[in-house]
């Protein structure tokens, strides 16, 4: 549920972007999820879907990359890639893994297009 | 595909998915049937009004990208946390926290396994053998003021932070239900019941105290490992019932220790009094490392040094637990909070707090409510 909570979270960043940049809408957001970061893809893109109209994400094409886990292995002293907190070392079998990566939610891209000046527009 | 905003008219909640301007497109020369009494010289005039005063309201025109008056597109790289802004607040609460060397706990577990209970029992214990000890308390709950009063009861000062439909407490709630308090050593914030979201929202807390009660599934940290993961202590509540129950406590222990290799275990049984003495002393240990922390008014560790951990972990320093500066203290660390309130707290009612203005929580409640019978349809457990 706290998906609805991270959807405000990533208009909050888009909208403050805005404010430094001045874009006038956004044609696509990239998002990148890790693995272990807590968050339910899909119940994340409902969020979003249901926070986007009204909003600079109106029209937005939404994109939702998920990022591989990495753990430090306390049994092995190695660096390696996971799945979930519940994985064992696919080196030496320990459960002694502290996660090192993927456990974020971040905007990763915008792509957006500004307001021409008005003097340049064609009166139609 | 909805032409206005891009959604999918496929899911569930788009039969309440009302577009306000939906009848007007912007790629067919502004034959708008929305008034008369604005005249569009250029696409995007509303547009630009609204940025000005502060509320932004895109409703027309972005889904087309043939608008006319818009560039071509351009690309912004962010890389930003999505909690980043929840966490500078959280940051800003552990600095206060610190500043007045209190020491701050974010407890979390399943609704029903006992957290108001302990935290009564608690307080009364500490009463009884750390009488200096300041002690108060934030709830945190969707609705009803139950709770802190049940704290109150025990003379303890509390304050309620309804979060509505929100399934977490977050830093900002917590910032300003800590201005709300007088002067404390010793703070518990009881999350919301929930083992799932609570366990990604930092408040600044010193540590997260994860409770689990005998009569749930040993298998819970590995059925909700990310909040057993966030946890510095797990503490199995209701110990005095484990002749009745099949519960495995071992198990349970190696389960946790499986998501987090460094997490403590305390037993305790808030009715009977189990194991309160272990619990009360690891908080006075981890109040002494809070306090000694923040100021360094010259404490003497040379008493006996001899304090029981609950596992093995390596000591920086020898202190103990009886700390020779009797509280209260006497360096002058009196708040300076707004509003001090005795034990007739009043309820905060914070919303969801994900975003800054009204009608985003409310908007945000009534997706949260959209979410919510989806994962009903989809038989979805969370």
């Amino acid at each position: 549920m706290h998906e609805v909570s991270l959807a405000g979270g990533i208009l909050k960043i888009v909208e403050d972007a805005q404010a430094r940049e001045g874009f006038v809408s956004v044609t696509r957001l990239a998002i990148g999820v890790g693995v272990l970061a807590g968050v339910e893809v899909r119940a994340l893109r409902f969020a979003l879907d249901g926070l986007k109209p009204g909003t600079v994400l109106d029209g937005a094409v939404i994109e939702i990359n998920e990022e591989v886990a990495t753990a430090w292995c306390l049994g092995c002293d190695s660096s390696v890639a996971i799945a979930s907190r519940l994985d064992a070392c696919p080196n030496c079998g320990s459960h002694r893994l502290q996660p090192t990566g993927g456990t974020e939610l971040r905007v990763t891209d915008l792509l957006v297009r500004d307001a021409v000046p008005p003097e340049t527009i064609t009166k139609e | 595909m909805c032409v206005v905003c891009g959604c999918s008219t496929g899911g569930a909640g788009a039969a309440d998915h009302v577009h306000e301007h939906g009848d007007h497109d912007h790629d067919h020369g502004h034959a708008h049937d929305h008034g008369a009494d604005h005249a569009h010289d250029h696409a995007h005039e509303h547009v630009h009004a609204a940025a000005a005063s502060g509320d932004l309201h895109y409703g027309a025109g972005a889904a087309r990208v043939s608008v006319p008056g818009m560039s071509q597109e351009r690309a912004i790289k962010l890389e930003l946390d999505v909690l980043g802004a929840n966490n500078a607040v959280a940051t800003r609460n552990r600095n206060h926290f610190a500043a007045h060397g209190v020491l701050a706990l974010n407890l979390v577990s399943s609704p029903g396994s006992g957290k108001t209970t302990l935290l009564c029992a608690t307080i009364d214990y500490l009463r009884e053998t750390r009488p200096a000890l300041a002690v108060a308390v934030i709830e945190g709950d969707q609705q009803t003021a139950n709770d802190a009063d049940r704290i109150r009861a025990t003379g303890a000062p509390a304050i309620q932070v309804n979060t509505g439909k929100g399934c977490h407490l977050d830093a900002e709630m917590v910032e300003a239900a800590f201005a709300r308090l007088p002067s404390h050593d010793l703070l518990f914030i009881e999350n919301v019941g929930n083992l799932v979201c609570p366990a990604m929202w930092d408040l600044g807390e010193r540590a997260k105290v994860a409770i689990l009660s005998v009569t749930e599934g040993e298998d819970k940290p590995i059925k909700y490992p990310d909040m057993f993961a966030a946890a510095k202590l797990m503490v199995l509540n209701k110990t005095d019932l484990l002749p009745h129950l099949d519960f495995d406590v071992d198990k349970a222990i190696a389960y946790a220790r499986r998501v987090n290799p460094e997490i403590e275990v305390l037993r305790v049984s808030a009715r009977s009094g189990e194991g309160l003495e272990a619990w009360a002393g690891w908080l006075a240990h981890e109040l002494a490392h809070a306090a000694g922390r923040a100021h360094e008014h010259g404490h003497s560790h040379g008493n006996d040094g001899a304090h029981e951990h609950a596992k093995d972990h390596a000591h920086e320093h020898g202190h103990a637990d009886k700390h020779s500066h009797a509280r209260p203290h006497s360096h002058g660390h009196h708040h300076a909070h707004a509003a001090p309130v005795g034990t007739s707290a009043p309820v905060v009612a914070v919303a969801t707090a994900a975003a800054g203005d009204d009608s985003m929580r409310s908007r945000l409640a009534a997706i949260e409510a959209e979410l919510v019978a989806l994962r009903a349809q989809l038989g979805d457990a969370a």
